[in-house]
């Protein structure tokens, strides 16, 4: 059964045509991630089945349509990591977690002990608790990025939309907080959608990939059916040699193309 | 391998998790200066009273207390029909006018963002001129104010976001304009209407000037409920600080926060300007005082500046009707001298993060 079906989805922007006739099916557990050249759209798909984005077409979870769905019910069943998330002023941790219990807070009122015990519980999952006092200006680039997991998990919704979650992260950074995500994933039952530039950690961690080019859906399927050398050079204009490794992983390498050359040029002397 | 990040002395990890709230300590000391100041309004004057006696008679007021009378029967008069109706009114103005201001500022996500640069005092003051001109009972006077001020912010609002999206700059320089428009529109109803000028133009630069309690009166109701849906509104006002965008997706319908809370700052702004005149810089000095010293949070910011815009006007008018005694000065000038070059401290110290 499928999770999040979104149907002939259409987005313009200024006048441009961002997204045409995006089909996206999402089983439910399931991990899948955008990827795509920058500008291909991959933001604004999960903008859109956010909320965050005007839009033609069909966008439904567990055959409810998110469509006309008033904006505190959305958000209790889709919870959303920006690209590029807000670190409001002076606000510390446990605040800025707990701005993901809002909807469940009734208007003109504020957090009640349940909402406080939810966010306690994710400040422990996501060793945010020494943190909890601090502002979120003073985090670091991972630190933060746990926060805003956190405050995306306090949402308790069903799908969980990740932008570039690993984007200022480093390498050990960025596999700590995907991992983090497959195992709340596994946990939680949750359904994953992400947009992640990097290719080989796509591969890593999704069930199945999506190629958006253009704001068109190019190639989908598991990871080895769309991370092929043709595929990549075709539409990131980049010279790359797909390595696969014994335990089914798929490894993207960029090469020089001169360089390329050259060796051939020298195997053939 | 995990590394252990072991930058800080440890939290302690028994320590309760709580939101943000507004603590004792600050509450109490504003409460103090609210009443020390009280007190001072209450017993200066033309007819100096006795601070003793001031307070007996306050104390006896109290139900359940039976203490017999401190003053004479002249200067009890003095307290009840003059002193005490004006320090209230100022109380109400000053704190109306800081939360108002606050709450513009988180609508805006600007913390410029003011009564008066918004054009809501100066569309609010139209209202008004309008009003005393045509001579309507005074009792209408705030709905005049109300409808002009919402002029005032629409027209600023619709002119910021057209001349360059939601920067400072844009919507400070439409509210500039936009309030130039509307006090040209106002000199030309006076210019023909020069039969009630001077009372217009008392009006304009602001006294607490009052024949009683029928000014107190006539913006209760709308003060009452300006406050109660702004204050209803401290943790949405909270989660507009990390954007439109993401308080969408945490499930805020922003447009009806932002669109309520602009009604009920406008509302309370109009109330105000309806009986005071046009009190400046209230609005954005007082919150940003509390944001220095206390916290960004709405939770904190409204409550404390409440009170301390409630004795910040008190004063002012204390300083007004004393500072060239027996004349009087009208307090906006006051609050202008105070909060003009605060102002200029505000606009450099946010240059570099806004
Ligand atoms: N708010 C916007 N207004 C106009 N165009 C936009 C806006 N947001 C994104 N775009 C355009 O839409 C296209 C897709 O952007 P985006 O979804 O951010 O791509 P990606 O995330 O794949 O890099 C880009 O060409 C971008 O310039
Ligand atoms: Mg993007």
């Amino acid at each position: 059964m499928s999770a999040l079906a979104v149907g002939r989805l259409d987005v313009t922007l200024l006048g441009r045509r961002v997204l045409g006739d995006v089909d996206l099916a999402v089983p439910s557990g399931s991990w899948v991630t955008l990827v795509g050249p920058n500008g291909a759209g991959k933001s604004t798909l999960l903008k859109a089945v956010a909320g965050a984005v005007e839009h033609a077409g069909s966008i439904g979870l567990d055959e409810v349509s998110l469509d006309g769905m008033r904006s505190r019910e959305r958000a209790r069943q889709v919870a959303f990591v920006p690209q590029e998330p807000t670190r409001p002023d002076g606000m510390n941790v446990v605040d800025y977690v707990l701005l993901g219990r809002t909807p469940y807070v009734p208007y003109f009122a504020v957090e009640s002990a349940s909402d406080v015990a939810v966010v306690e519980e994710l400040l422990d999952t996501l060793e945010l608790r020494e943190l909890a006092d601090r502002p979120v200006t003073s985090l670091s680039g991972g630190e933060f990025q746990r926060a805003v997991l956190a405050r995306a998990l306090a949402q308790q919704a069903p799908l969980l939309l990740l932008d570039e979650p690993t984007s200022s992260l480093d390498l050990g950074h960025a596999q700590q907080v995907l991992e983090l995500v497959d195992e709340l994933r596994v946990d939680r039952g949750l359904t994953v959608v992400s947009a992640l530039h990097d290719l080989t950690t796509a591969g890593q961690f999704a069930d199945r990939l999506v190629l958006l080019v253009d704001g068109e859906v190019v190639a989908e399927g598991p990871v080895r059916e769309v991370l092929t050398e043709k595929l990549i050079s075709a539409h990131y204009g980049a010279a790359v040699r797909v390595v696969h490794d014994a335990d089914g992983g798929v490894v993207v390498v960029p090469v020089r193309e001169r360089t390329a050359r050259l060796t051939k040029r020298t195997d053939g002397a | 391998m995990k590394t252990t990040p072991p930058q800080r002395p440890a939290r302690d990890d028994t320590a309760p998790v709580r939101p943000v709230r507004l603590t004792a300590g600050p509450l109490l000391l504003a409460v103090s200066v609210l009443l020390v100041v009280m007190l001072l309004g209450m017993t200066i004057g033309p007819a100096g009273l006795p601070v003793r006696g001031v307070l007996v008679e306050l104390v006896g007021h109290v139900p359940g207390v039976d203490v017999a009378g401190g003053l004479d029967e002249q200067d009890t008069a003095v307290l009840w029909e003059l002193r005490v109706p004006r320090v209230v009114l100022g109380m109400m103005v000053g704190g109306m006018l800081a939360i108002a201001g606050a709450g513009y500022q988180g609508v805006f996500r600007n913390p410029l963002a003011d009564p008066y640069l918004l054009g809501v005092a100066a569309g609010a003051g139209l209202g008004a001129t309008f009003a005393i001109v045509s001579g309507t009972d005074r009792a209408f006077v705030p709905l005049f104010a109300f409808t002009g001020g919402l002029a005032g912010v629409a027209a600023t609002y619709a002119l910021g976001r057209s001349a360059g999206g939601r920067s400072v700059n844009s919507l400070i320089l439409a509210g500039v304009a936009v309030s130039a428009f509307f006090a040209a529109i106002q000199t030309y109803v006076n210019q023909r209407n020069s039969d009630s000028l001077r009372e217009v133009y008392g009006w304009i630069l602001g006294r607490l000037l009052t024949a009683g309690w029928d000014e107190v009166l006539t913006i209760l109701p709308y003060v009452a409920v300006a406050t109660a849906v702004i204050f209803g509104h401290r943790r949405l006002l909270d989660v507009l600080s990390v954007g439109q965008d993401e308080a969408g997706s945490l499930g805020v319908p922003a447009a009806r926060v932002r669109l309520l809370v602009v009604l009920a700052a406008t509302l309370g702004t109009a109330a105000a300007v309806a009986v005071s005149g046009l009190i400046g810089f209230v609005g954005i000095v007082v919150p940003h005082i509390v944001r220095m010293l206390t916290g960004t949070s709405y939770r904190i910011i409204l409550p404390l500046s409440a009170l301390l815009g409630a004795a910040f006007l008190v004063a002012a008018d204390l300083a007004a009707r004393t500072l060239i005694s027996p004349g009087e000065l009208p307090v906006g000038v006051l609050t202008a001298f105070i909060g003009a070059p605060f102002f200029t401290l505000v606009l450099r110290s946010t240059r570099r993060s806004w």
